[in-house]
């Protein structure tokens, strides 16, 4: 059965013809072409497929695309504004916080998230914003150098 | 010698790769769609051992967007890593080994027909016993066989001696003797693997995508299950999303892809679910290991006697490698004078083991570690002393013909002790806190090959015009590692030139030239040889024509930062772009091209076949080192470990990529870790995997990340390119027994299993606190 959703994506109005068991994931994978959300699970398990819906993260693909009827969704494909790379961005890419870049889209989200929302995240707090996000090749430590070199920089600009 | 002065080697630089990667617009397999692409499913078998009496897919070709069908039949040669022992299939043709094996595969207008039609396939199968256990595998064998061409359900067994390990044992003072077991773990990437393939029936070309770690084997192996010449077939890899050994063979969805889209005319894309990716595993060998080793009156090892059952599930895969690795990997990094390996893989009806980060050393480190912790203490040193009284040193030929031209082991070891306090914790932390050493090797730049012949394992072409300026060319795989940005900077270095001015085309079979691929950490080496002589090639010739535009003889020019400029007047200098304008306006396109294979050693014998002892690391022209140290913290209410700190200091020669190093060092501290404490795939009594999910399946996350500090020591390989040795593959060696030396430094417990789960842990101290109160009473 289908369904017409309409909703904003990277703040772009769309209006897409769903069928009522397809989830977030694959309708912007598969009907908007958006394949910088990844699937590594299917089961909320990994968080490879996180992006931001009103501004919180969600594992894409356990969300129902009815669900998200009506909702603003931003994707990785988003984040980056007129060509240039948003400073989570740089500085993932700056400080190695990639390796094979499969949960990088999900987990810049992720930190988008926690630094729109807690400009001055302590450890703990950057741990606990991320342990939804399974990154197998990192270990983890380059991406969080880079959260807390952002987050030091966002407070050196006065929490911008 | 000493070091020279690099600009671009050493240089921690953001991938080349990266800023495609932050925006999301790398391109990994999945995220392809071709015109009229249709979508592959396996169906797999619900049983571990089974005859396949009849597949009736019929009711699935009726079922409306289901375009064909294949089972075995439609692709019966076998393929394997290892030509010697290929015994695979790309779906099961008249038995299954395994659970999840399989046995027919669909190619629907999409994804959620293809599944339906799964459900519509009828298979009939015969169930036969199941054999989950090697040793219960080699009993059984006469009633029981899971190959027919192996009788005692073993693939193969080996052993090799080096000296009179039993004359020594005799005289040694201090003699251990222990077993240890080792787990049935997954890579757990987090790209499942994907395969697109694309056959154009007129031209009979067959294009395919996929995510895998060995462009070149895939190519092969798909030319002897597709039955066509390899000149027809090309290999393309996109993105790839993390491999770790699981993507080094080919896998069922490469082949499936391939034969569907040949069927049908049409693109096919395969991509596996997570509990597909379980389901053909080709994870680490869970090893029943039996370790003796022999110390004299002060401390020196003087024998080692190894004993290897490898649990290799249903197919051979790696394993006949992976086998003879364990048994090599005992000579190093410490000095053995006299030892035995008798190793033997069996079959078994679990998923297929094969190689994973790391292969082959892990099992006999984690068993040599914890030994000689234990040692050291007979002796009555600690364990540092001991290590480094019998650490390897520049220079060293063990007795199985392992050469070390260079080592900074000790330096790795004293290193990593300093950093940590670890003499003075060790032995006094309170009850419950535990700080625990281990050392650590890899080989480095060598590989098993499937070539019983001298041909090269990687050629790289190096092309230079006004054009696309410099363009690195080989097939080596990127999985993540680096290994494009690696290059770039090496043929920088080598050119005069910056790395942020190198193309790299790699991960293509038809663009890039032969590399063996991504695996046994051999890249940077391998790479680094064949960069080096191409672009000796190319700077020859621009240092011709640079040598008029300077005014001075070629042989005195130098090239950096890109000037070519006179060694005796530097200010007589040239831009490097101008050179090769005028080269290139008067001949053209200037490429050079370079090869690099590994030194023949003695450690093997490949004409003579039997006689072969140590097997491939045998050409390993160098190796890497390092030491971890883990400080601990058990909870003694509910037997949970949480890791305080670790220490870790690594050899890895020069780094070219100091950023990329600590992300490898750092990357398989977790790895490690989540096999020494938490991961284990478990299946049930009639083998089915009770826990193919990343829910089921714990891999370490941001929570469980202790403080890291890792050193990279100073060490300049001088007999390698660039003076470098890996860093992918050491560092996840010594994890596993330094954790297992930290909870016996804490609780006086030695685990000998894996993974230390909290149940273990509180189940031991348990017994322990029934025989302290015992051995009390009485
Ligand atoms: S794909 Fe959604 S959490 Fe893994
Ligand atoms: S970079 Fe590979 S999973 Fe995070």
């Amino acid at each position: 059965m289908e369904k017409t959703i309409n909703l904003t994506v990277n703040g772009e109005t769309r209006s897409i013809a769903v069928d009522v068991n397809q989830t977030l994931l694959e309708v912007l994978r598969e009907d908007l072409g958006l394949t910088g959300t990844k699937k590594g699970c299917n089961q909320g398990e990994c968080g490879a497929c996180t992006v931001l819906m009103d501004g919180k993260p969600v594992s894409s693909c356990l969300v129902l695309a009815v669900k998200a009827d009506g909702k603003t969704v931003m994707t990785i494909e988003g984040v980056a504004k007129d060509g240039s790379l948003h400073p989570i961005q740089e500085t993932f890419n700056q400080k190695g916080a990639i390796q094979c870049g499969f949960c990088t889209p999900g987990m810049i989200l992720t930190t988008k998230n926690l630094l729109d929302k807690n400009p001055n995240p302590s450890l703990g707090e950057i741990k606990e914003a991320i342990s939804g996000n399974i990154c197998r090749c990192t270990g983890y430590v380059q991406i969080i150098e880079a959260i807390t070199s952002l987050a030091k920089e966002k407070n050196a600009r006065g929490g911008v | 010698m000493n070091k020279p002065n690099y600009t671009q080697v050493g240089r921690s630089v953001p991938r080349i790769d990266g800023p495609l990667k932050v925006k999301g617009e790398a391109i990994y397999t999945d995220d392809m769609v071709l015109p009229r692409m249709a979508y592959g499913k396996i169906k797999r078998s619900p049983y571990a051992h089974a005859i396949i009496k009849k597949i009736d897919y019929s009711k699935a070709l009726e079922l409306p967007g289901v375009i064909a069908v294949i089972t075995g039949e439609d692709g019966p040669n076998k393929w394997g890593i290892v030509p010697q022992t290929a015994n695979e299939v790309a779906l099961a043709v008249g038995k299954v080994r395994f659970w999840g094996e399989g046995v027919a595969a669909v190619a629907a207008i999409d994804e959620e027909t293809a599944e339906a039609a799964l459900d519509l396939i009828e298979v009939e199968y015969e169930p036969l016993p199941v054999l989950l256990d090697p040793q219960e595998s080699m009993q059984r064998a006469n009633e029981v066989r899971i190959h027919e061409d192996a009788p005692e359900n073993i693939l193969h067994a080996g052993e090799q001696l080096f000296g009179d390990p039993d004359k020594a044992f005799a005289e040694c003072t201090y003699v251990l003797e222990k077993e240890f077991h080792t787990s049935y773990v997954n890579h757990a990437f987090l790209e499942p693997h994907t395969a697109l393939a694309s056959f154009d029936t007129p031209s009979g070309q067959l294009q395919m995508w996929s995510s895998t770690q060995v462009p070149h084997y895939l190519h092969r192996q798909l030319s002897i299950v597709l039955e066509m010449p390899m000149n027809k077939i090309r290999v393309t890899l996109p993105a790839i999303g993390g491999a770790f050994g699981g993507k080094g063979e080919a896998s069922p969805a490469d082949f499936c892809a391939a034969l569907l889209s040949r069927k049908i005319g049409r693109p096919v894309k395969v991509t596996y679910e997570r509990s597909e990716v379980f389901a053909t595993n080709k994870g680490r060998h869970p090893c029943h290991m039996k370790m003796k080793i022999g110390l004299d009156q002060d401390g020196y090892i003087q024998a080692i006697d190894f004993d290897n059952t490898l649990d290799g599930g249903a197919y051979a895969g790696w394993g006949i490698v992976v086998m003879f690795y364990t048994a090599s990997m005992i000579h190093l990094p410490y000095k053995v004078p006299n030892a035995r390996a008798r190793v033997r893989r069996v079959y078994t009806n679990k998923p297929t083991c094969g190689a994973m980060r790391g292969l082959g050393g892990v099992q006999p480190r984690y068993a040599m570690e914890c030994m000689l912790d234990e040692m050291a203490e007979m002796v009555g040193i600690s364990p540092y002393e001991l290590k480094m009284k019998n650490a390897v040193e520049s220079g060293y030929l063990s007795v199985s013909n392992l050469h070390v031209p260079h080592t900074e082991y000790k330096k790795c070891l004293q290193t990593a002790v300093e950093k940590s306090g670890y003499l003075e914790k060790h032995g006094k932390l309170p009850f419950g806190k535990g700080i625990g050493l281990a050392g650590g090797y890899y080989i480095s730049g060598t590989a098993y090959t499937l070539y019983q012949a001298y041909k090269p394992h990687t050629t790289v072409l190096i092309r230079v015009d006004t054009e696309g300026g410099v363009t690195v060319h080989c097939a080596a795989a990127d999985i993540g590692q680096g290994c494009n940005t690696v290059m770039a900077q090496m043929a920088a270095e080598e050119l005069g030139i910056r790395y942020e001015d190198v193309h790299v085309v790699s991960g293509d079979t038809e663009t890039g030239t032969f590399d063996l691929g991504s695996f046994a950490s051999r890249l940077t080496y391998a790479s680094g040889v064949a960069i080096k002589d191409a672009a000796a090639q190319i700077n020859q010739k621009l240092k011709e024509v640079a040598a008029g535009m300077v005014g001075c003889r070629a042989d005195q020019l130098e090239i950096k930062d890109g000037r070519f400029y006179s060694k005796f007047e530097p200010k007589k200098a040239i831009e490097w772009e101008k050179v090769v304008d005028v080269y290139t306006n008067a001949v053209g396109t200037l490429v050079g091209i370079g090869h690099f294979s590994p030194p023949r050693l003695k450690g093997i014998d490949l004409t003579r076949g039997k006689r072969v002892q140590g097997a491939n690391i045998g050409h390993s022209p160098t190796f890497g080192f390092s030491c971890q140290i883990w400080e601990v913290d058990v909870d003694l209410e509910t037997g949970k470990i949480r890791v305080a700190k670790v220490t870790e200091a690594g050899d890895c020669g020069q780094a070219v990529n100091p950023m990329s190093v600590d992300g490898q060092v750092e990357g398989s501290i977790m790895f490690a870790m989540g096999q020494a404490l938490y991961e284990e795939m478990r299946l049930d009594a009639e083998g089915k995997m009770i826990n193919a999910s990343l829910h089921d399946y714990k891999v370490p996350t941001a929570m469980e990340l202790p403080e890291i500090d890792t050193t990279i020591v100073d060490s300049y390989d001088p007999t390698a390119p660039f003076g470098v040795k890996e860093s992918g593959e050491g560092p996840v060696q010594p994890t596993i027994p330094a954790i297992t030396n930290a909870v016996y430094d804490a609780i006086g417990v030695r685990f000998t299993d894996l993974p230390i789960t909290p149940e273990k842990v509180l189940r031991a101290l348990k017994e322990k606190q029934a025989l302290n109160s015992e051995c009390s009473g009485s």
